[in-house]
């Protein structure tokens, strides 16, 4: 049976198991006179009986699945006569991948080894026999478990505790889920980044100028000398989270100022929630729009007044991401400005402040730190943004400081780097694992510093 | 007259001394006592205050003498916060709030189109019930008032203010030596009388305290009860408080509300010994409040 089949076959056995073990305390209880005498409500006793029909099975299937692969290709590999397995390759893995395709039916068997036909069969029989094993074991597991701990359930079984006690691994496990894919995928670009390192050199990578991510596969071609110097990319990238944030800063925080100190409450209640909906327009959309409306219209601008501005520019994809940040400044700034309590307000006004004075003198120091945390965060979100850069900002990696002129940031040549056909060892690839981890750094320490400036300000008024 | 008054006002709010005690007061209830003075700073002439359609204070009307020290009490609700704040129109940044009626000060309409809110609460000083120091240096709270309304043109002017505020706050002593460390981390009595300073830092004519003390322990309110005797020969005072002994201990004349109403209005030592309304009695011994 599929091991799909045999997760609900397990899961329709703790259901019956769930109302076995209830039936039972309920049958104890009502010669006693009722489910007060016994220890758990009559739904923990059956969640007693359901979990240990579920659990102890479902940690079989995981191990049966992480190692009957592995137990199944040994055996098939010894198997093979000693002949087929050094005159075909000396690499195992290729050889298995060939057994298992050829027990797919993915390859014609007509022309291949024999020895190799024979170890596809015997492949295909080995899963077989294991997945039987597995559906008898699990299913002589469950219905053990179940049998034991119907027997134990008593009067005095203390079924609430232990049912809690599972509730919490199984909140706990949850958290885990979070915290190690995290962990595995810092793990894993740390990897490829390293293999990375071993053909560029570390400082090369750091503090080279040029960025022209180009490997030959013969040695002749013309650009076989790749270079992979990312500052290019990384000024690109602050060139254009710099026009972002002077967009999106400003504008923020005084829109944040003006819901918050000076919007009626029904001027709020329309405005806030229609700011909002900019957060709520999909990345490629604002996309589009920087590099089919405003870049056009930045160039035509531009050809006015006699600049030259390239038709993709750090400018226009830097506006537009800024137009895109507002209401994630404004919101913030908003729940901080509110956050200042009503008598510094009432303070500085008595004092015979304006509204403005206040706002200036006592509202926005007072705010300052979960402001500046605000804007951290969303510099750090600036700096990770890629689909309005992918479309608006260009390609090419130059070394400027001029907004008007196009420039790459590191997300668009990880995008460009990984999208279609790809060789994964090549420097050309694994810059792009390199790329991320440097951004992955920067935006952790960015996120980290926020997180600790706002964090400082909670302390302030509580 | 006064005996007049309060038989009347008696047999209207329907008062049994007795067993469950009807605390209403009628609606045409008069103020008793000594409402009126000679030479009033300033002037309440039918006050109401509204909350959107709920009425919160309801006709009032009082003088407040220059120099004097005027205690307002009654119990919770009662609505002497909210005529205090009426009286700096601090009530203006509660949206729904209107104010009816007339209040002057030296005869000038505060509630008059043309007049300049800025300028009334620098003339008209606030300190509130809980300490509300800015998150600044204390040099700075203090000079906060001075520098938004340009009352010194240089530094030297402006340090001698805020000795000065500071001093007659009597806070200097112990903040001479920190004057440029945050007046958030000073302690609670502190923090008041640097609040004080800063409402006196402006010259203001009438400081309006709203129980200044209610957030204090008995050693620091002892110290603020004492700076308001000083004050008083400098500035007029209007203070809400719910303390009957500091009303007793700090006040000139003492002001009874009662549901929104003013109910009796009296020398303070009359008010604490012989009150003239069965309300303000009650209050006093402690019968509700």
């Amino acid at each position: 049976m599929h091991a799909t089949n045999i997760l609900f076959l397990v899961l329709g056995l703790s259901l019956f198991a769930f109302y076995l073990g209830r039936g039972r305390s309920l049958a104890l209880a009502k010669p006693l006179g009722g489910i007060r005498h016994i220890h758990s409500l009559p739904s923990y006793y059956g969640a007693h009986v359901a979990l240990w029909c579920a659990l102890p099975s479902l940690v079989l299937l995981g191990l049966w699945m992480i190692f009957d692969d592995v137990v199944i290709d040994s055996i098939v590999l010894q198997s093979l006569p000693a002949g087929v397995v050094s005159g075909i390759s000396g690499d195992d893995n290729l050889l298995l991948n060939k057994i298992s395709n050829l027990a797919a039916g993915v390859l014609s068997a007509r022309d291949e080894n024999p020895a190799l036909v024979a170890a596809a069969e015997s492949m295909l029989q080995l899963q077989l026999i294991s997945r039987w094993a597995l559906t008898a074991l699990m299913l002589t597991l469950s219905l053990t478990c179940i049998a034991w701990s119907w027997s134990q359930i008593s009067i005095t079984l203390r079924a609430r505790p232990a049912v809690e006690k599972v509730m919490e691994k199984l909140l706990l496990a949850c958290a885990c889920v979070a915290i190690f894919t995290t962990v595995g995928i810092v793990l894993s670009v740390l990897f490829e980044s390293i293999q990375f390192f071993r053909s560029v050199p570390l400082d090369d990578f750091i503090f080279g100028l040029e960025w022209s991510p180009q490997t030959a596969i013969r040695e002749d071609q013309v650009g076989s000398s790749g270079s992979f110097g990312a500052v290019p990319l990384f000024v690109g990238t602050l060139l254009v989270s710099a026009v972002a944030m002077i967009v999106a800063v400003p504008v923020g925080l005084m829109s944040a100022i003006y819901l918050a100190e000076y919007a009626s409450p029904s001027v709020r209640s329309y405005a806030k929630p229609a700011l909002e909906v900019l957060a709520g327009i999909p990345t490629v959309v604002y996309g589009f729009f920087a590099a089919l409306t405003v870049a056009p219209f930045l160039r035509d601008l531009g050809a006015s007044f006699g600049l030259t501005v390239s038709s993709e520019s750090a400018l226009a994809a830097g506006g537009v991401m800024g137009v895109m940040i507002i209401p994630f400044i404004s919101s913030l700034a908003d729940d901080v400005i509110t956050a200042v309590p009503q008598s510094m307000r009432d303070g500085s006004l008595a004092m015979g402040a304006t509204k403005s004075e206040t706002v200036r003198n006592v509202i926005i120091p007072a705010a300052l730190p979960g402001i500046v945390g605000g804007i951290m965060l969303a510099v750090s979100r600036a700096i990770g943004e890629t689909m309005i850069v992918v479309m608006a900002a260009g390609m090419a990696a130059k070394l400027t400081a001029n907004p008007l002129d196009s420039v790459t940031t590191v997300t668009v040549q990880i995008v460009t780097l990984l999208t279609g056909d790809q060789e994964f060892d090549s420097p050309k690839t694994l810059a792009a694992f390199a790329l991320g981890l440097m951004l992955f750094v920067v935006t952790l320490m960015l996120n980290i510093f926020a997180l600790h400036i706002v964090k400082k300000y909670r302390e302030q008024y509580e | 007259m006064s005996t007049k008054n309060l038989a009347r006002a008696a047999a209207k709010a329907n008062l049994k001394v007795e067993g469950k005690q009807n605390l209403d007061v009628a609606d045409d209830q008069v103020t008793v006592g000594q409402s009126f003075t000679d030479a009033p700073k300033m002037t309440i002439r039918n006050v109401n205050v509204f909350y959107d359609d709920k009425q919160a204070i309801h006709n009032v009307n009082v003088d407040i003498a220059k120099n004097e020290v005027i205690a307002m009490i009654g119990p919770s609700g009662c609505g002497k916060s909210t005529f205090l704040r009426s009286l700096n129109r601090m009530n203006d940044t509660v949206e729904s709030c209107r104010v009816e009626g007339e209040i002057c000060m030296d005869g000038e309409d505060l509630y008059a189109p043309k007049l300049d809110v800025v300028e009334l609460r620098a003339r008209v000083g606030m300190v509130f019930q809980k300490p509300n120091p800015f998150p600044k240096s204390i040099y700075d709270n203090v000079a906060y008032g001075p520098k938004i309304h340009g009352l010194a043109d240089s530094r030297v002017d402006l340090d001698e203010i805020v000795e000065n505020s500071l001093r007659k706050a009597s806070l200097w002593d112990e903040v001479k030596e920190r004057l440029h460390q945050s007046g958030t981390g000073l302690s609670g009595g502190q923090q008041q009388r640097l609040c004080i300073a800063r409402a006196i830092a402006v010259s203001p004519e009438v400081i309006l305290m709203d129980e200044p003390c209610s957030a204090l322990d008995p050693i620091a309110t002892a110290k603020i009860e004492e700076l308001i005797e000083e004050l008083s020969e400098n500035f007029t005072i209007a203070i809400v408080t719910h303390s009957m002994q500091q009303a007793a201990r700090v006040s000139h004349r003492t002001a009874y509300f009662h549901l929104g109403r003013l109910i009796e209005v009296n020398p303070t030592e009359q008010v604490f010994t012989l009150p003239e309304h069965e309300l303000t009695e009650a209050y006093i011994t402690g019968r509700f409040g």
